[in-house]
């Protein structure tokens, strides 16, 4: 608890503020890219400590949310119609697809199983050997040496009955998109720090050079959002662009080498549809072809047409940064927690779900 | 986890019995079931009532009664702190006594899994006596069926309890009042955060014991001494404190605002909820209580409250407001404000 009780030091925050306050002379468009500092920012309040001028933004960063409708359609179809194991992270089970949700298919009689990591998944393939079990391997670079370690194991341990369902996200190329969108307001980011405790510092340098955009690579407490903010101010404020690392007593630079080879070896980039967002090129993980028996993708036949997403769900636009939760016309309204348009209100990352559940909207 | 789980200082000695697991049979309400019944279920709960073996148990009471019931289908039945036996006597015992009332009788009703092991079964109903006794109510009625296994998960206990309403109590949402205090009176979400450190896949090493406990005791000494100043009481079992004050907020029709510097919760509960990444204001509790109290006496309370150990981290975490009706807001420690809302559905376990 160290970390924690020092890092939502109630003195430090005041300090901080008052820097930022201090600092602060014209008005700031900051993204915070992960779900994971949108729902810090909200459930501590400190949207509601920072000064008008500077306005936070939500990012993309909610793997949950940004999982095309169709592969969750996929899940619910190999649980469902092929008799599969159905592996998942508990926050995915909610997230509705274009007809129900893992939870519908649950009770409706589905073996789908939340687990803590993928490394269960395999040890249920091993004990259920006469049944497919699949793992929903959902999540940017953070959760992709887990599941593809699993991959690792099940291969180690002859398991022929297991494979994982991909919708492996990018950082990287989607903050580009982000900025090469024409309606883009951002003007500087707060990097993910478990993204970068991964894969290091050295992808950014490239998007702050060419784009001229300052980045901070931040944590998810109190402090270190506000400390990430406060950095990232003073290189608005002083027209600087460079990449900083706030998170240093977990990011290196280099990242973690280990778990990347690990990642190297399973996966390899490929494009990449982001719900609401749309095909990014280069911004997700693929299964390696020598891996293909534990590819859930090629090991089962599935046959179901593309599903189109709620039209009155602007979830891509939150994604983005466009435009704020409360802005849709259906929050809270027709969509909520319980009855979901979109995967933002439901994830845990979401800044739909951040809004509903601890911001006070007018 | 098992040296945890499983209490062994059974006081009353297990029969021996020609049988190790329930069978069908025991619930057949013949010879089979007579001799569960005799060897076990009477023996262990003997009370004048209950010996009297007739359809129900025939009683006098006078005044004014509170009426309550509650199923309990907990998984896993052994758990840090305790088993379903005593959370069923506890429960009900505490949802009686958050209406103010001075809980003495209980029903008892057992729907058994076929395999359930006579130990465990033994283990449980020893623990229903012990709780009983601590709690001082008698079972005074009840019954057992067996369901084939599959259909059941060991073990369910349904209890249903009646009480005479305390002559000082006058709990209801209408006697809250803007400025009342809002106290809880121990430390938070551990019940819930001791089932998730046994649940099956998501095992972790804690120290953390279920805090399920009777609350009678604690509530007719406030009402002995503070009386109509005790506006309200709800045990914030399922759904968590979050989820009480909620229902408090809406039913009364009135804001709360409240302090996370000044909500009790141990170390060890809060690092685990970390880890998990779970809120422990939505966390169960077993032995917890909120009290909506006149501001003038919420002092009183509180030092009254800290005076025994079953309540030793009481402590006032807000109050009533009639600024944001039917809202609750939490000030967050760094000084932060936001809602604190309904959870929907169960909190789950999230991707990193």
């Amino acid at each position: 608890m160290k970390y924690l009780s020092e890092y939502r030091d109630p003195a430090l925050v005041e300090k901080l503020l008052k820097d930022i306050e201090r600092t602060t002379t014209k008005p700031w468009t900051i993204m915070e890219v992960c779900g994971g500092q949108t729902h810090s920012l909200v459930k501590n309040g400190l949207l509601t400590l920072l000064p008008d001028k500077v306005r936070m933004v939500h990012g993309p960063g909610c793997p949950v949310c940004v999982t095309p409708i169709h592969l969750i359609d996929k899940a619910v179809y190999l649980a469902e119609e092929k008799k599969v194991i159905l592996c998942s992270y508990g926050d995915m089970i909610r997230v509705p697809g274009s007809s129900k949700s893992l939870l519908d298919a649950k009770a409706n009689g589905a073996d789908i199983r939340i687990l803590y990591s993928p490394l269960e998944a395999v040890k249920i393939a091993a004990e259920n050997p006469d049944k497919e079990v699949v793992f929903f391997a959902v999540g940017f670079e953070t959760t992709a040496p887990a599941n593809a370690l699993s991959v690792l194991h099940a291969q180690r341990q002859g398991i022929q009955n297991y494979s994982i369902l991909t919708s492996h996200v990018l950082v990287p190329p989607a903050m580009e998109a982000i900025i090469n969108d024409e309606e883009n307001i951002v003007q500087g980011f707060l990097a993910a720090g478990h993204v970068c405790t991964i894969m290091g510092l050295d992808e950014y340098y490239p998007i702050v050079e060419k784009y001229k955009i300052p980045m901070v690579v931040t944590g998810f407490e109190p402090v270190d959002l506000l400390q990430g903010i406060a950095m990232l101010i003073k290189q608005l404020e002083q027209g600087d662009y460079k990449l900083e690392n706030q998170y240093s007593r977990v990011v290196e630079p280099n990242g973690n080498p280990e778990a990347r080879k690990v990642i190297e070896k399973v996966f390899e980039p490929s494009d990449r549809e982001w719900r609401g967002i749309g095909t990014i090129p280069g911004s997700g993980f693929e299964i390696r072809p020598s891996y293909a028996a534990y590819d859930a993708n090629k090991k089962f036949e599935v046959n179901i047409s593309k599903a189109a997403e709620n039209k009155e769900c602007i979830a891509g636009q939150v994604l983005r940064g466009l435009k704020k939760p409360h802005e849709c016309s259906q929050f809270g309204k027709k969509c909520t927690p319980a009855n979901p348009l979109g995967a933002p209100m439901v994830s845990s990352e979401g800044a739909c779900a951040a809004y509903y559940h601890y911001a006070q909207v007018e | 986890m098992e040296k945890n789980v499983l209490k062994m200082n059974l006081q009353c000695p297990m029969p021996q019995l020609d049988f190790d697991k329930i069978t069908l049979g025991h619930g057949s309400g013949g010879t089979l079931t007579q001799k569960l019944l005799d060897s076990g279920v009477f023996t262990v709960l003997a009370n004048p009532y209950l010996n009297q073996k007739h359809d129900g148990a025939t009683l006098t009471i006078q005044g004014p009664l509170a009426f309550s019931t509650d199923s309990y289908v907990i998984s896993p039945v052994f758990f840090p702190g305790g088993n379903i036996g005593e959370l069923a006597v506890n429960g009900t015992v505490n949802d009686l006594a958050m209406c103010g009332a001075l809980p003495q009788f209980l029903s008892l009703s057992f729907i058994l899994e076929e395999g359930l092991l006579l130990t465990e079964f033994w283990e449980i109903l020893t623990s229903i006596k012990q709780a009983c006794d601590k709690a001082g109510v008698y079972v005074v009625t009840g019954d057992t069926k067996v369901v084939e296994r599959g259909k059941g998960d060991k073990i369910f206990i349904t209890t249903s309890g009646i009480g005479t309403i305390h002559p000082r109590a006058t709990i209801s949402t209408a006697a809250i009042e803007a400025g009342d205090k809002v106290i809880v009176s121990h430390s938070i979400a551990a019940h819930g955060m001791a089932i998730m450190s046994v649940r099956k896949g998501l095992e972790f090493d804690s120290t953390i014991m279920s805090d399920t406990r009777p609350l009678n005791g604690s509530v007719k000494k406030l009402l002995d001494e503070f009386g109509d100043a005790i506006h309200f009481l709800r045990d914030p079992t399922r759904g968590g404190v979050a989820s009480v004050l909620n229902e408090i907020a809406s039913d009364a029709s009135v804001g709360i605002d409240i302090y996370q510097k000044d909500i009790p919760i141990e170390e060890s509960v809060a690092s685990a909820c970390e880890i998990l990444g779970l809120d422990p204001l939505y966390v169960a509790n077993e032995g917890v209580f909120i009290a909506i109290v006149k501001a003038s006496q919420a002092e009183a309370v509180v030092t009254r409250l800290r005076e025994s150990s079953e309540t030793a981290h009481a402590s006032c975490i807000g109050e009533i407001t009639t600024s944001h009706p039917r809202q609750v807001l939490l000030t967050s420690a760094i000084g932060g404000k936001r809602v604190v809302n309904r959870l929907t559905g169960e909190q789950l376990p999230r991707i990193c």
